[in-house]
């Protein structure tokens, strides 16, 4: 990220304004008392009225969340401003392989059986089958190379706008985040090449083409945006 | 070094022990030394199939417990010389054996036979995982119904779990007219389904519930279907390619002059 172009020199601050707002760049050498000590001076002394959005980056500098807490305390006590987010260049190994965790495909090369479970972390590639009465669970999305016959469950959890992809759909159940859908009680021919989504207007789980993939979630593969 | 088999299907009923007793006969009929293990313990039945159950001094956990020697529990079969069963206790329940006294029990046998074939009780619990224990293949029995199948495809799914080659699979009980008119499951979807590769179908017989009653296995018939069926899979086990028998059904002689004079 570089140092900044200042346009209000202080000792540990830099403030300046963007198209997204007032960021405040804090020093990431000096220690973390005296930038506290600085940033409520510096506030109370901001003579901005009205309650305003501000960024803070923390540029190289790791915060844990005891020491966020304090700094978006100090901002909020000293002045009218609002933090809006704290940004910083750097992350925790721990929080990195939470994120890697989160935003990789990871591939299964073999038949989901009835009776199995398969719990995935992030989005998971099937290059096999999902036989009737077995369960794929997965933080993201599913994605399957074989047929889905089974249960696949999108968005374990909270998930909303995940799918499932099949290039043979004929499944026992598609569950969404916290929705469920099955399939009829006649006995229904399978379809190739569609996906399950949840359709955000009725709220409801429903199958469209493949072909129609990227209108309806066209950030699918936008996998920075999720997780952290 | 014998070869031991397993033959599992997770469901009940669907012909795991007809199908160990003439895959045995069959092997017999080669030539092949065959022992046949029953694990179902507490409700034997392979001996009666096999019309050995009058000659049964002692059972398989006799064995295990140490009550009395391998080669005393073991039934000579009336016909063969090469072909024995180890009973399995009428008395007992499947609690009474481990899968490590199984194991130690056919690493024993396997140095005298060619062929160990064990047959395997229902379910997925304790009977189960003694059964496997000591196999080095197994063979999984389904018939063309979907709970059958879907029972098939939980048990491979446990099988891929123990250090076995990948399973072979066996389709019982096929009526043709059935799959044809769409109210059975057909050969290739089961096999697509359950993606293991297929040892053989044995077509629907009253030949084998006659025969099974008499306490002849149904293998020994020179010309009945099943029994046609039984003898390829042996062959196959034994390495041979064989291709599937048509399911097509016999023809009158009419049909066959007709079909000679192009008139169908």
């Amino acid at each position: 990220m570089g140092c900044p172009k200042m346009t209000e020199a202080n000792l540990y601050l830099t403030m300046k304004g963007t198209n997204e707002g007032i960021i405040v760049y804090l020093d990431d050498q000096c220690s973390f008392k005296a930038l506290l000590n600085e940033l409520g001076s510096q506030m109370k002394s901001e003579t901005i009225e009205n309650t305003t959005e501000v960024i803070i980056n923390c540029q190289n500098r790791y915060l844990q969340d005891w020491q966020l807490d304090e700094i978006r305390q100090v901002v909020e006590e000293q002045s009218s401003l609002k933090v809006k987010s704290i940004e910083s260049n750097v992350l925790s190994h721990e929080e990195a392989l939470t994120w890697f965790d989160q935003t990789t495909i990871k591939p299964f090369v073999k038949t989901v059986r009835s009776g199995q479970v398969l719990h995935v972390e992030g989005d998971a590639l099937i290059l096999g089958d999902i036989n009737p009465g077995a369960t794929v669970n997965a933080t993201g999305n599913i994605f399957v190379m074989g047929q889905l016959k089974g249960i696949a469950h999108a968005g374990y959890a909270e998930g909303t706008e995940h799918v499932v992809v099949a290039s043979y759909m004929n499944p026992n159940q598609i569950r969404i985040a916290n929705k469920i859908s099955r399939a009829p009680d006649y006995e229904v021919q399978g379809s190739s090449q569609e996906f399950a989504y949840i359709n955000q207007e009725t709220g409801q789980i429903e199958l469209d083409q493949i072909h129609n993939l990227q209108k309806i979630r066209p950030n699918l593969t936008d996998i920075v945006e999720r997780g952290l | 070094m014998g070869e031991a088999i397993v033959i599992t299907s997770g469901k009940g009923g669907v012909g795991k022990t007809t199908t160990t007793a003439n895959i045995g006969t069959a092997l017999a009929l080669q030539d092949k030394k065959v022992c046949l293990i029953d694990t179902d313990i507490g409700l034997r039945n392979l001996d009666v199939i096999l019309g050995l159950e009058n000659r049964i001094i002692f059972d398989i956990v006799d064995v295990v417990e140490g009550r009395c020697k391998l080669q005393a529990a073991l039934v000579k079969d009336k016909r063969f010389d090469c072909l024995h069963l180890l009973p399995a206790a009428q008395s007992s329940d499947k609690n009474e054996v481990t899968p490590e006294g199984i194991k130690e029990l056919i690493d024993e046998l396997k140095p005298d036979y060619d062929y160990i074939l064990i047959d395997c009780p229902a379910g997925i619990e304790q009977g189960y995982k003694n059964a496997v224990a000591g196999a080095d293949k197994a063979i999984v029995v389904t018939t063309p119904e979907k709970s059958s199948v879907r029972d098939a495809d939980r048990i491979i799914g446990l099988l891929e779990q123990e250090e076995l080659e990948p399973p072979h699979l066996v389709i019982n009980r096929i009526r043709k007219h059935m799959m044809d008119s769409g109210d059975m499951l057909d050969v290739d979807d089961i096999v697509s389904t359950l993606s293991v590769e297929l040892l053989g179908v044995i077509m629907d017989d009253e030949d084998v519930i006659r025969a099974s009653h008499h306490g002849n296995p149904v293998a020994f018939q020179p010309d009945t279907k099943a029994s046609i069926c039984y003898r390829n899979i042996s062959r196959r086990i034994l390495g041979e390619s064989v291709p599937l028998m048509s399911f097509d059904e016999d023809k009158g002689i009419m049909v066959k002059v007709k079909k000679l004079l192009g008139m169908k």
